[in-house]
């Protein structure tokens, strides 16, 4: 026991040391992002964009009567087990009063029980899956999930495109892709369209000849064929089915929103469309304003993901505002009110199960650029 | 004589220490209690793979694939049959969840050991690098197996694990994995472990069946990682195909080595070592006395832990306690060794 003491003793006194020093007048907000290992660049960025919208609250003389936010930023190296012991240090020790993270879902998935085990709001800027915000009522996502942009794509073929025949070539190993061509034929099918044929390949690197997939869509005649894959495949299918003779225009989600895209497809992604979450190009003031100072301070381009966590920050933000307080369930209550919140990727409403109910954003692709064509209203 | 009861009562001491420390858990910051888990599951790791690499000189590369075969097949257990098993025990009450507890890691533990026999039996049959890459091989099969196999949920990974594991468990299990191992290098077939370490042919030729000690080392270093792994997911209630990659495999390794091979004290202590510096360095950047550029630099965690193991690797190449003496020469002067010990 008195070992015990003495071990936890000098751990205890080293907290409420640091706890002194940090100032007592701000509001700690937890974040925890994938700043190394194999999504590095997404984490990188997403933080990027946190850190942007909270300089801009701070100098906007920040919240509840001019306290400041003060961020703690954890990694997680892009591994599945970090996550958990990130997130309960940014609760336990830094009494964050909300959590910010991650992109990548399967490690919001982790993070997300602790949060709703210790009744903590977490804000996704990024995770996509549905699963995410099933975990609990204290998970939010400021971003559209699958579902929601399964059947934008499929109203954007129907509505902008104009096809009624469509074939689907989607990657079997990834649950994104599953998922994004299972909602798409639902509302495709329901809609008017027909899905003539379906194919599928192996993603990660595992396939590299589509010839046999695409030989098999050609025969079925479509008028579009839909790819909901990850950029790395979308662009050697590309490539593979103009050498093939197929001409109709090709389309996909956010897994394609990568600059990587058009260096792998080059001039065969010509006339193909993707949805996203964001468009530097969109001309919306909100969105220029948000380019100008990510550009002013980063020194580079923002991508899909910047945006995202500057939303989320954004978000926490007025829901601490308009809760008036730091009390976790306050926040909480704030979140699942927002409505019609103007934020960079467009206007987003918390609907019933804490997703973000709002507008896709669809690019085409032009010669190595990505050319803004339309927004997919919810 | 002596030594043996040493050893059973430093297990008792420490399972009762494991008992008093995890009745103050609610008292510890969970973040503290958490790492402290982590602790005990990385000890189990290190140590059951130190048998394998240290002490049989067989170079594993694969213990993460049988982590995740007892992770996911005690998640699968408690999550699909956790509830009958309960009824069957009588109730939510702390001894029938206790008992599933068991009874689930054993699982997890024996499917593990299951793996490690398939495995163990035809590619230890291989020598050094080939062993290797046999069983880099096969942690990347486990893998992929898994993320395709939907039941536990595929690329999604297996959600909703019940949260039993506490620091009790954790660290009775450790001590018990230490006093094991160390019970078995001491008994007749640790003998046989260290001739077929030593020198493979030399113990051909005094007849030691080195396949048959080399396949035992495999099995039980493959039951104690299938253990921690349901530990883990039990600790976590998340668990991810992608976390228990060859990167898993190596992070056991390198405490293994950084440990000094062969030396069961000094790989658990790397293990507390690596595991609790890695979680340290999360505060370093928080330190608002240090040098902007010190804490910058902090930042990047990553960049101090490898400069960390690099300097421990120049600096103690025979690993952290691997200099220290045998107790070999003591034994030998007494050759009637109880078997039993």
């Amino acid at each position: 026991m008195k070992t015990f003491l003495r071990a936890v003793l000098p751990i205890a006194l080293c907290t409420f040391a640091l706890s002194l020093t940090s100032r007592a007048q701000d509001i700690v907000v937890g974040e925890f992002a994938s700043l190394t290992g194999s999504e590095a660049t997404f984490g990188v960025n997403s933080s990027n964009g946190v850190e942007l919208a909270r300089e801009q609250i701070d100098s906007a003389g920040g919240l509840l009567n001019g306290r400041k936010i003060k961020i703690v930023l954890e990694d997680d190296q892009s591994k599945p087990g970090q996550p958990s012991a990130a997130v309960k240090k940014l609760i336990a020790s830094d009494k964050s009063i909300a959590i910010l993270g991650e992109i990548a879902s399967s490690r919001s998935l982790e993070a997300a029980p602790i949060c709703q085990a210790a009744k903590i709001p977490m804000i996704t800027p990024g995770s996509t899956n549905p699963k995410v915000t099933t975990i609990g009522d204290y998970i939010f996502r400021v971003c559209f999930n699958d579902k929601f942009q399964g059947q934008a794509d499929a109203r954007f073929a129907l509505e902008n495109l104009k096809v009624k025949k469509v074939a689907i070539l989607a990657d079997v190993k990834s649950d994104y892709s599953q998922g994004l061509q299972r909602y798409f034929k639902e509302y495709f099918t329901s809609h008017g369209g027909v899905v003539a044929e379906e194919r599928s390949y192996s993603g990660g690197g595992t396939d590299r000849d589509f010839r046999a997939q695409l030989t098999s869509l050609k025969s079925a005649q479509p008028d579009a064929i839909f790819i909901p894959g990850y950029y790395t495949e979308v662009g050697l299918i590309a490539k593979q089915a103009r050498s093939l003779g197929i001409k109709v225009p090709l389309f996909g989600g956010d897994g394609w929103d990568s600059p990587k895209l058009a260096a792998i497809g080059g001039s065969a992604l010509n006339g193909c469309y993707f949805t996203t979450h964001f468009s530097t190009q969109d001309p919306n003031p909100k969105v220029q304003d948000f380019v100008k100072n990510y550009q002013a301070k980063y020194k580079v381009m923002p991508d899909g993901m910047a945006p995202l966590g500057y939303d989320a920050m954004m978000i926490l933000g007025d829901a601490i505002k308009t809760a008036g307080s730091t009390d976790a369930d306050k926040i909480r209550d704030a979140l699942t009110k927002v409505k019609n919140f103007e934020g960079v990727t467009g206007s987003i409403t918390i609907d019933a199960d804490r997703n973000a109910s709002k507008s896709a954003v669809v690019l085409e692709v032009q010669n190595g650029a990505y050319k803004f064509a339309t927004r997919i209203a919810p | 004589m002596k030594y043996r009861h040493a050893k059973k009562f430093a297990l008792l001491a420490a399972i009762i220490l494991a008992a008093v420390a995890s009745y103050f858990s609610s008292a510890i910051n969970s973040y503290y209690l958490q790492v402290l888990i982590f602790i005990g599951i990385n000890v189990i790791l290190a140590v059951s793979l130190n048998l394998i690499n240290g002490y049989t000189g067989q170079f594993s590369l694969g213990h993460a694939g049988f982590m995740a075969i007892g992770a996911y097949v005690a998640a699968w257990l408690s999550t699909e049959h956790g509830a009958g098993l309960l009824k069957a025990f009588g109730g939510t009450n702390p001894f029938a969840i206790g008992a599933l507890f068991i009874l689930v890691l054993l699982g997890g533990g024996l499917a593990a050991a299951v793996a490690g026999l398939i495995v163990g039996v035809p590619s230890l049959r291989l020598k050094g690098d080939y062993l290797a890459i046999v069983t880099l091989g096969f942690g990347e099969i486990i893998r992929v197996v898994i993320q395709n196999t939907d039941a536990v949920g595929g690329p999604r990974g297996y959600s909703g694990i019940a949260g039993y594991t506490t620091l009790f468990w954790t660290w009775a299990i450790a001590a018990l994995t230490i006093y094991l191992v160390v019970s078995l290098i001491d008994s007749t077939y640790g003998r046989g472990f260290l001739t077929v370490r030593d020198d493979e042919i030399a113990a051909e030729a005094c007849g030691i069946n080195t396949t048959r000690y080399k396949v035992i080392a495999f099995v039980v270093g493959a039951f104690f990682a299938g253990v921690a792994g349901g530990l883990y997911a039990h600790s976590t209630t998340y668990i991810n195909p992608s976390g228990f990659d060859f990167q898993k495999s190596i992070e056991i390794v390198i405490m293994v080595i950084l440990g000094g091979m062969g030396s069961t004290a000094g790989v658990a202590a790397a293990a507390v070592l690596l595991t609790v510096l890695l979680e340290y360095l999360r505060f370093v950047s928080g330190y608002e006395w240090l040098p902007e550029l010190v804490r910058r630099i902090a930042q990047n965690r990553m960049i101090i832990y490898s400069l960390v193991l690099i300097a421990l690797m120049l600096l103690r190449p025979q690993g952290l306690f691997g200099a220290l003496p045998r107790r070999r020469s003591t034994r030998i002067s007494k050759p009637a060794v109880d078997p039993l010990a």
